[in-house]
């Protein structure tokens, strides 16, 4: 009770985000987050402070709660880097957006993201995983996993079902990672111009020539029949693009680098490939590679006695929601026969991830068939050396070189 | 024992997780949405019912 109680009356609140010390883990420095369940209050990068919720029930609770709003334009919308700050007046669709408009949007986009549509594209994602396996190999041994498999993995996937051309990958890869992590705000703003410019452009070719992908769905249904506009559609085709590529390819490296850091249970996963959605579930509550959701209360909010206040910022930090010892027992180990459902690394709520049923599908095949064609992978360096993301974007390794 | 399985579509948001939860009660129509399998309204004997309910993201789905 009093470390409760000291933790959660910090005087100086905890900064957030914070960089991973072992890119698995939970930066040491949010340990004092950890015994300040369900929330407490953090410091932004510019000072301001906001609540960061680390419980799971209060987490589901308050995900699902629409007093609180995802419009990042509203002055008061709390940011957690300057770049971010930067482009925070450049609509989001879908994620910006709070009902009833985000419903609206969500409803044009679910036949496209079902579980009966991942397992459709199974077949396809098996066929690029192959291809590029293949590739690795007759280049290989030694490999930088994240260009070779990790990234385009998803960059290839997302680029078939939205129907753009994956010729321009290297254009549009760079200009994610560049709106994801600068380093300059400049960087973020310019990438968000590049990226629209190069979306309406796609956009208009395919009024004029419609092809077969999901972009070219939205412009028959909803952009000839005048459902949605232009600038609205490009900021459709950003979010499924940056977020179709970004996410996956981060749990793949990361996946990837954990497995090998714990040969006992990738040896289990070996022997009984059964064990796959379970251990992809656990990797996804494990890793939490979204580390920081990010929300503002329009209303005041009660919470097992406290009140959040109307336009007080409200964070999540995914990593320590996902270890709460009250729901997960032995938090910070890894296990493929625990119940590990309800972790929330796809978000809650309306806005849960709306592609998670292909990242799914895209982790199971990606992580089975690169254990299974190279039953002799290992780290081609120590894994001291490996460098992995700074704490203020999505976790994910930068590097994996490997040899087998 | 009986249950009833009402899902609330105007709530519902098509994320699947009942139809992965609990795969032999729940599936996605056309639109995306959450429904009951032919032949599985009263689905009270499967385990992972609850569990299904419990993993929708809106809480668009009650058994009673």
């Amino acid at each position: 009770m009093t470390e409760l109680t000291a933790a959660t009356d910090l005087t100086e609140p905890v900064a957030f985000p914070q960089d991973r010390t072992c890119p698995y883990h939970p930066p040491t420095g949010y340990d004092p987050l950890r015994a300040a369940r369900p929330l407490t209050r953090v410091t932004l990068y510019d000072g301001r402070t906001a609540w960061l919720v680390t419980g799971h029930a209060a987490a589901r609770a308050l995900l699902a709660d629409q007093r609180l709003s995802t419009d990042r334009t509203h002055p008061d919308f709390p940011v957690t880097t300057e770049r971010f700050a930067a482009v925070r007046d450049r609509k989001i669709a879908l994620l910006g957006e709070n009902d009833p408009k985000h419903r609206t949007q969500r409803r044009m986009m679910i036949p496209g993201f079902t579980v009966k549509r991942a397992t459709a594209l199974r077949p396809g994602i098996q066929r690029i995983v192959d291809d590029l396996l293949d590739a690795m190999i007759a280049q290989g041994p030694t490999a930088d996993l994240v260009p070779a498999f990790a990234l385009p993995v998803p960059s290839m996937v997302i680029c078939a079902l939205l129907g753009v051309p994956y010729a321009d990958h290297e254009f549009f890869e760079a200009q994610s990672r560049r709106l994801l992590r600068g380093p300059r705000a400049e960087d973020s703003q310019d990438a968000r111009d590049q990226l629209d410019e190069y979306l309406g452009e796609l956009i208009d070719r395919k009024q004029r020539d419609p092809g077969e992908g999901l972009l070219d769905d939205l412009v028959r249904e909803q952009l000839n029949e005048g459902t949605l506009d232009r600038t609205e559609l490009i900021s459709f085709a950003v979010i499924l693009l940056v977020a179709g590529h970004e996410t996956t390819a981060n749990m793949i490296s990361l996946g990837t680098f954990t497995l090998l850091r714990h040969p006992e249970r990738l040896a289990e996963l070996r022997d009984d490939p059964g064990l796959l959605p379970d251990a992809v579930e656990e990797l996804m509550r494990s890793l939490s590679i979204v580390d920081g959701l990010v929300r503002l209360a329009t209303e005041d909010i009660e919470l097992d006695g406290t009140t959040i206040r109307a336009g007080e910022g409200v964070l999540f930090s995914t990593a320590v929601i996902n270890r709460d010892e009250a729901v997960y027992t032995a938090p910070d180990t890894l296990d493929w026969h625990r119940p590990n459902r309800h972790h929330v690394s796809f978000g809650f709520g309306i806005h849960q991830c709306l592609g998670q049923n292909l990242a799914r599908a895209e982790l199971e095949i990606a992580l089975h068939s690169l254990f299974d064609r190279l039953p002799t992978l290992r780290l081609a360096v120590p894994a001291e050396e490996i460098p992995f993301k700074p704490g203020d974007t999505i976790q994910g390794m930068l590097e994996l070189p490997v040899t087998w | 024992m009986h249950t009833e399985i009402h899902i609330d579509k105007d709530v519902c948001i098509g994320a699947g997780q009942c139809a992965l939860a609990a795969p032999r009660v729940f599936t996605q129509d056309d639109d995306g949405y959450s429904t009951v399998l032919p032949g599985r309204e009263d689905a009270g004997d499967d385990p992972m019912l609850r569990e299904a309910a419990r993993a929708c993201p809106v809480g668009a789905i009650t058994v009673s």
